[in-house]
C-alpha cells in the first residue's frame, strides 16, 4: 500500500511483541501436535490460542481478541477436554497417539510450510500496515456487523442452532431413527 | 507492522496443523489440529483486514464468523466422536476401517470349510487380520465371494478344511498381533481392540444427567 517501507533491520516495539507472541504460538502449536499426553495437548492448545489472541491485540483487533479468548479458550478447549474425558482416554503418557505415517506427514507439512513461506515472503515483502488503535474496537465491529453484515450474521445464528440440535440428537442414545 | 510477519506465523501454524491432522491417531487430537489450521486462517484474515483498511471490516467480521463456525464444528465433531466411542469402544482412526474396501483374498473368518476351493494360503492371513480388526458383516460376505472366485492352486479338499480351521484359530491372534505392532507396545489398547468391538452388548452408555 505504502511506497516507503521501513527496513526490517530496525523493528518497532509492536513488531517485537508480535514476533515474540508468534514464536510462542508456533512453539506451543508444535507441542500440541507432538506431545505424548492427551491432556497436555489440550493445555498447550490453550497457550497457543492465548498467544494468538495477543497477536490480534497487537494487530488492533481488540474485539476479535476477546471473542477468541471467550470462545476458543473458554468453550472449545473445555469441550475438547470433555471429549477426552468421555472417551476414557489414557491420562498419562500414551505411546500410541501417533499413527504410522509420521514421516510422510512431516514431509508434507514441511513442504507446505516451505511453499507457503516462500510465496508469502515473495509476495508481501514490501507490504506495510501502519497500526492505528481503535480500528477494531467493539464499537466499530458492532456497527459494521449490524449495518453491513446482518444477513450473514442471522444465517450464522441459524447454523449454530442447527449444529446444536444436531449435536444433541447425535449424542443422545434414546432418540432412534424412524426405522 | 510488516504484513510478512503475521503471514509467516499463520503459514507455519497452518503447516503444523497439517502435520497434526496427518500424523495423529486420536480423533480428538485431529480436531485440535483442525482448530490450529482455522486459527491460522483467522490470523491471516485479521492481518489483511488491518493492512487493506477495509471500510466494512470484512476480515475481522469474517474472523468472527469463522470462530463461530469452528465452535459449531467442534460441537458436532465431539458428538460424532462420542457416538463412535459408544459403538466401537475406540476413537483410533487407524482402527476405523468399516468404510474401507475389504482386502482381496479372504478375511480371517471367511474360510468356509464346505467350499474346498476357498482355501486361502495362510501366508496372506497376517496382513488381512491386521487390516480388518473389526469384523464387518458385509466384508465377510464379499470376502467369501472373492475367495470363492479366486482359484488357488494346490487345493485338495482335505487340506482346504484343515487350512480353514487353522486360519480361523489364528485369526484373533493375528488381529492382536497387528494391533500390537501398530500401537508400538500399547498393551491395554490392543487387548481392548482384540475383543470384537461392534457387538451391541458391549455398548457403554455415556453417563448423562436425566
Amino acid at each position: 500500500m505504502t511506497e516507503v517501507v521501513p527496513s526490517y533491520a530496525s523493528p518497532t516495539g509492536q513488531e517485537i511483541v508480535f514476533l515474540l507472541l508468534g514464536v510462542m504460538a508456533v512453539g506451543s502449536a508444535l507441542l500440541v501436535v507432538t506431545t505424548r499426553q492427551l491432556v497436555h495437548a489440550a493445555l498447550w492448545l490453550v497457550v497457543c490460542l492465548g498467544a494468538l489472541a495477543g497477536c490480534y491485540l497487537v494487530l488492533t483487533a481488540e474485539f476479535v481478541a476477546w471473542v477468541q479468548v471467550l470462545i476458543y479458550v473458554g468453550a472449545v478447549v473445555v469441550l475438547l477436554l470433555f471429549g477426552i474425558m468421555l472417551t476414557r482416554a489414557p491420562i498419562g503418557r500414551a505411546a500410541d497417539l501417533d499413527s504410522g505415517n509420521r514421516v510422510v506427514a512431516a514431509v508434507v507439512a514441511i513442504a507446505t510450510a516451505a511453499v507457503l513461506v516462500t510465496v508469502v515472503i515473495d509476495g508481501f515483502r514490501t507490504a506495510y500496515a501502519p497500526l492505528d488503535p481503535g480500528a477494531g474496537s467493539a464499537k466499530e465491529i458492532g456497527a459494521t456487523i449490524f449495518r453491513n453484515w446482518v444477513l450473514p450474521f442471522e444465517a450464522l445464528s441459524v447454523l449454530l442452532l442447527a449444529a446444536l440440535i444436531g449435536a444433541i440428537v447425535i449424542s443422545r442414545t434414546d432418540i432412534r431413527g424412524r426405522s | 507492522m510488516h504484513v510478512v510477519y503475521p503471514a509467516i506465523v499463520s503459514a507455519l501454524l497452518f503447516s503444523i496443523g497439517v502435520y497434526g491432522v496427518l500424523a495423529r491417531r486420536n480423533t480428538i487430537l485431529v480436531l485440535m489440529s483442525v482448530e490450529l489450521m482455522l486459527n491460522a486462517v483467522n490470523l491471516n484474515l485479521v492481518a489483511f483486514d488491518v493492512w487493506l483498511r477495509d471500510r466494512l471490516h470484512g476480515g475481522q467480521v469474517l474472523t468472527l464468523f469463522v470462530i463461530v463456525i469452528a465452535a459449531a464444528e467442534v460441537g458436532l465433531g465431539l458428538a460424532i466422536v462420542l457416538a463412535l466411542y459408544r459403538n466401537r469402544q475406540t476413537v483410533d482412526l487407524d482402527r476405523l476401517r468399516a468404510l474401507a474396501e475389504p482386502p482381496s483374498g479372504a478375511g480371517p473368518e471367511t474360510g468356509v470349510p464346505a467350499d474346498p476351493g476357498a482355501s486361502t494360503d495362510p501366508g496372506t492371513t497376517p496382513e488381512t487380520g491386521a487390516e480388518t480388526p473389526v469384523p464387518v458383516p458385509g466384508a465377510s460376505r464379499s470376502g467369501a465371494e472373492s475367495s470363492g472366485s479366486a482359484p488357488r492352486s494346490g487345493a485338495e479338499p482335505g487340506s482346504g478344511v484343515t487350512g480353514a480351521s487353522a486360519e480361523r484359530g489364528s485369526g484373533p491372534g493375528n488381529a492382536d498381533n497387528g494391533g500390537r505392532d501398530r500401537a508400538g507396545g500399547g498393551g491395554g489398547r490392543s487387548g481392548r481392540g482384540g475383543a470384537s468391538p461392534d457387538e451391541p452388548e458391549h455398548t457403554v452408555r455415556v453417563e448423562e444427567a436425566p
